[in-house]
């Protein structure tokens, strides 16, 4: 993210990825977003973790329907392809260019607006269909590109800037991912760029869709006392569950020895989740378990944060398709086309 | 009436007679005499009624019939329709196990009785095995009534029983029950009956949604999606039972494809957009009510310019319609589909035939012209089968791809910018996700400029939307041109059509001419119109808009494209759900002439 032009140079003492790219080629166009707003710290937040990846801007698609939220892919990694579709429905053009190319790196980024009412049904969609790819719901329980209008993920009794209490439950999108049998389901804080940073890491490893809710303020519309979706609210209220380490392949860090406290899962690709200091009962790798820990932290007023589900055994949209393991793209027409005398024969048996 | 009559089937949906139908009709086909049959059904999996006409005609006619010879009435809920449908002269042949009601009778009519339910109650066990097999005794009569060759349908049966020794020898047995009832009671054959000929040789029976499925599987369409609809959905299964038999890599019997069943049609449009752009050949089948909820991800598609073929199977509107009737009632909402400016290149095929060859068309001409491509067909095309030439490829066939920049033209370029172009006819070059890091931009739907970068600046919005109008102006040169029935010399009427309604306007073309009406015809076969529709629109004095919607569709688009005032064109509407019948347009035409003589 970039709130100021800085000038195109590369200061020497950058550090560079594997790739010899440094983090100022993983930012984007100059933010518009109002100042302050969470959205631009979970665009930093993505700078990071990309560039620390060493994953090639090209290589990436990043997809969004329409919202703040969904601009912020134009914030990061100028050189990767980016695609703004319509409101609400980006979850089925991700799945048509998963389909496509199976091989890019798919991030999606959209608003509790565009993510829980427009698109609500594309994303339990796209959570049944388990796309490969990472959707990052950057949830501040408002509409914010449309001025502040409560949004389904706003809670009962929360209030908005004009003073109006919200009277109708809402949507989480935790539990309703949970309870879709989503793969891979996180909750995260704008406001907190060092435990998002790893867990925006695990989503791009994690084979299957992974879905990151990012608590994110809007600071022109839902940043006042009496919203739950304030910076304060949600500091005062946020509990990290299972704070985690993400240990991609290439840097192997025995996880054995630190073992203690820690849960670790080998990811499909071998890198390794570390969760710290998990709560004794919590195991992130328990469906129910984890919906019940959500909901019961839920009912004290706590948010809960942290890789909270993961699930690397399930089949992704491709395996269930069970699609060659080249992208449909690069397959030479030769293999597509049957031919002639195939048609000739086919041709007799509508005789 | 030898080989020259037509033939209608009253039954139950739901009751097997589908297939001994389909039996009856490519046994006709078989003995080489040109046939065609259309499906009356309703929209019920089960007990209402339903209808199968069959057309026999020497001289190669497969339009609607206008008139019923023969009637078999098996389905006493509609007698009464069914015995005043028969043409005077005609001949009635029902299941007498139940006697025909007397009121029913008519003297101008033959009424022939057979016991099929009787017969079959007798010889066979089991309800359901005594209603199928009631099929094929109706069957059985009709080989003895108008004398279909014994061998050629016992062929048939054997081919398709060929694994199941049972229903091969009950099938003969019930074929025999029947045959051999009417023989020993009527005089057989009837006068209308069929004799071998030679005319289908090198022609297939085949559906226009298998053609087209067919199509997009020789085109090398990867990537399907759909949601269930009438009467688009057979044309993703067909597609989907073709690529299983095609498109499993032989070493690793994985699929070269991917088919996704979407959980509606905003996502159907969506998977087609978001593959497109990948670039993969992808394209998704639906009718009326799906094509309205595509139109805002088709404006996207549109204004980004990413290619997609969208299937529409008309069938009747507004709204839910009649779901198995047919119309051309989505010519307007697909001309200019969305908010905002927009205007699609659309093929209308007429026939099974074209639907395949369009089909391959339609995919060259979106990755050429980088927008969505319509294919409008309709359920008469889509869902019966129709006598056409057998399908053919030429395998030096290789995909259009467009204007696509590879990794090598991206790496010579100083500069990739999306929506510039460079060639003056208004199509920019494409890159695709993943090849090159030059290749790299933003689709937005909203205001951009030719690098893609947003924009709110009214020259710049400009400059974009007026090289879309330019792009569509191109693309009139491309698109396949109207197909023309002239008769050489000054003719001053002119008939225009389009679609499935061709055949009838062949048929009535020639009815007409024998009646000292002679017309020029022509069947436009895309959108948008060339100057070809436009100078045939102005050199004919009187012209004929036949189509088949209640509001002349058709015409309203002919009118704003090519500027000819619309009271210059006569419209000629059919639009009761039916195919289009040659009687029709004969009568319509031949009466608003006479008005005007008058
Ligand atoms: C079909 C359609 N309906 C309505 C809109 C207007 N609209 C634009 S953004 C938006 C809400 C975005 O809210 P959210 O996803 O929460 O994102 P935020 O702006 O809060 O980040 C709406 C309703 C639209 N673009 N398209
Ligand atoms: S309105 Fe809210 S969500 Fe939108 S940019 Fe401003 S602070 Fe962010």
């Amino acid at each position: 993210m970039t709130s100021i032009q800085k000038p195109p140079v590369r200061h020497p003492s950058l550090q560079i990825n594997a790739l010899g790219l440094t983090k100022r080629d993983y930012e984007g166009a100059m933010s518009t977003l109002c100042a302050g707003c969470g959205h631009d710290s979970v665009t930093a937040a993505m700078v990071q973790a990309f560039f620390e990846l060493d994953i090639p801007p090209h290589r990436a698609a990043k997809m969004s329907g329409i919202g703040c939220s969904s601009k912020t892919t134009a914030y990061f990694m100028r050189q990767s392809h980016g695609f703004n579709s319509v409101h609400g429905r980006m979850p089925s053009v991700a799945s048509g260019a998963n389909a496509a190319n199976r091989d890019l790196i798919y991030i999606g980024v959209s608003g509790d607006g565009d993510s829980l009412s427009i698109g609500l049904g594309q994303l339990c969609h796209a959570i049944r269909r388990n796309v490969d790819m990472l959707y990052v719901l950057e949830n501040n329980g408002v509409y914010g590109l449309t001025k502040g209008q409560f949004s389904a993920s706003a809670d009962v009794g929360s209030k908005s800037k004009r003073g109006e209490s919200n009277v109708q439950r809402p949507i989480d999108p935790v539990l309703l991912a949970l309870s879709l049998g989503a793969t891979f389901v996180a909750r995260g804080f704008s406001g907190d760029k060092t435990r998002l940073v790893p867990m925006l890491k695990a989503g791009l490893r994690h084979k299957g869709f992974a879905l990151i809710d990012v608590i994110s303020p809007c600071v022109s519309f839902n940043d006042h006392e009496g919203s739950t979706k304030s910076y304060r609210f949600t500091r005062e209220n946020y509990h990290e569950l299972a704070p985690v380490d993400f240990v991609p392949l290439q840097r192997e860090i025995t996880a054995e020895t630190e073992q203690g406290a820690s849960v670790s899962v080998t990811m499909h690709d071998g890198s390794i989740l570390r969760f710290r200091e998990v709560a004794s009962e919590y195991d992130p790798t328990d469906r129910d378990a984890a919906y019940a820990h959500v909901r019961a932290r839920q009912d004290r007023g706590e948010i809960v944060t942290g890789l909270l589900y993961i699930d690397e055994r399930s089949a992704d949209m491709h395996e269930t398709a069970h699609t060659v393991e080249r992208p449909l793209v690069d397959v030479p027409f030769e293999a597509l086309c049957p031919g002639k005398a195939e048609l000739e024969k086919l041709m007799d048996e509508y005789r | 009436m030898v080989n020259d009559f037509a033939f209608k089937i009253a039954t139950v949906n739901g009751t097997g007679s589908a297939s001994a139908n389909g039996l009856l009709m490519q046994s006709i086909y078989r003995m080489g005499i040109p046939v065609s049959g259309k499906n009356v059904f309703p929209s019920n999996i089960q007990g209402l009624p339903t209808w199968y006409e069959i057309r026999v005609s020497k001289k190669g006619y497969t339009s609607r019939p206008a008139h019923i010879d023969l009637v078999v009435a098996l389905n006493p809920a509609t007698y009464a329709k069914d015995v005043s449908a028969v043409k005077r002269g005609g001949w009635l042949l029902y299941d007498s196990s139940w006697p025909l009601d007397a009121a029913l009778a008519r003297d101008d009519i033959q009424i022939l009785g057979v016991p099929f339910g009787q017969l079959c109650v007798a010889a066979f066990a089991g309800d359901r095995e005594r209603t199928l097999m009631r099929n094929i005794a109706y069957t059985g009569a009709l080989v003895a009534l108008l004398d279909i060759d014994m061998d050629v349908i016992g062929e048939m049966i054997r081919e398709q029983f060929a694994k199941k020794r049972s229903l091969l020898d009950s099938n003969f047995r019930a074929l025999h029950l029947g045959y051999d009832y009417t023989k020993k009671h009527y005089a057989c054959p009837l006068p209308i009956r069929l004799e071998r000929m030679n005319a289908t040789r090198d022609q297939v029976l085949l559906d226009g949604n298998t053609a087209a499925a067919l199509g997009c599987l020789y085109a090398g369409a990867t990537v399907g999606a759909w949601y269930p609809i009438t009467p688009a959905t057979s044309l993703m299964e067909a597609f989907s039972g073709f690529c299983k038999r095609y498109r499993v890599d032989p070493e690793t019997k994985r699929n070269n494809f991917c088919i996704l069943q979407a959980e509606d049609e905003l996502a159907a449009a969506g998977i087609t957009i978001g593959a497109g752009w990948a670039g993969a050949r992808a394209f998704t089948s639906t009718a009326g009510p799906g094509i309205s909820l595509m139109s805002e991800f088709i404006g996207l598609a549109y204004y980004t310019e990413i290619p997609g073929v969208f299937f529409d199977i008309q069938r009747t509107g507004p709204s839910t319609g009649m779901p198995t009737r047919t119309q051309q009632a989505d010519l307007l909402s697909i001309a200019y589909l969305s908010h905002g400016d927009t205007k699609h290149i659309a093929l209308f095929p007429s026939s099974p035939a074209e639907c395949f060859s369009m089909s391959v068309t339609a995919f060259d001409l979106t990755e050429r012209f980088q927008t969505p491509v319509f294919v409008v067909s309709d359920l008469d095309i889509g869902m019966n089968d129709w006598m056409v030439p057998r399908l053919t490829w030429d395998d030096s066939y290789r995909p259009d791809r467009g204007k696509v920049l590879g990794a090598d033209d991206l790496e010579r370029v100083k500069r990739f910018s999306r929506y510039l172009d460079v060639d003056g006819d208004g199509i920019a070059a494409r890159s695709l996700p993943g090849v090159h890091p030059k290749g790299a931009y933003f689709v937005r739907g909203s205001g951009h400029d030719k690098h893609a970068a947003y924009t709110e600046d009214a020259d710049e919005y400009r400059e974009v939307v007026d090289r879309l109008a330019k792009k569509l102006k191109t693309a009139e040169g491309a698109v396949p041109e109207p197909e023309m029935h002239r008769n050489g010399g000054k003719i001053s009427v002119g008939i225009v059509a389009l679609g499935g309604t061709h055949a009838a306007l062949l048929e009535a073309r020639d009815a007409l001419a024998a009646n000292g009406i002679e017309v020029d015809y022509m069947r436009i076969k895309a959108f948008p119109f060339g100057t070809v529709v436009r100078e045939f629109l102005e050199t004919h004095e009187t012209i004929f808009v036949v189509e088949q919607n209640r509001d002349a569709q058709l015409r309203s688009l002919l009118a704003i494209e090519t500027g000819l005032a619309r009271d210059r064109m006569t419209p000629v509407l059919d639009y009761g759900g039916m195919p289009l019948t040659a009687d029709f347009v004969t009568s319509e035409v031949t009466r608003h002439l006479e008005a005007r003589v008058a």
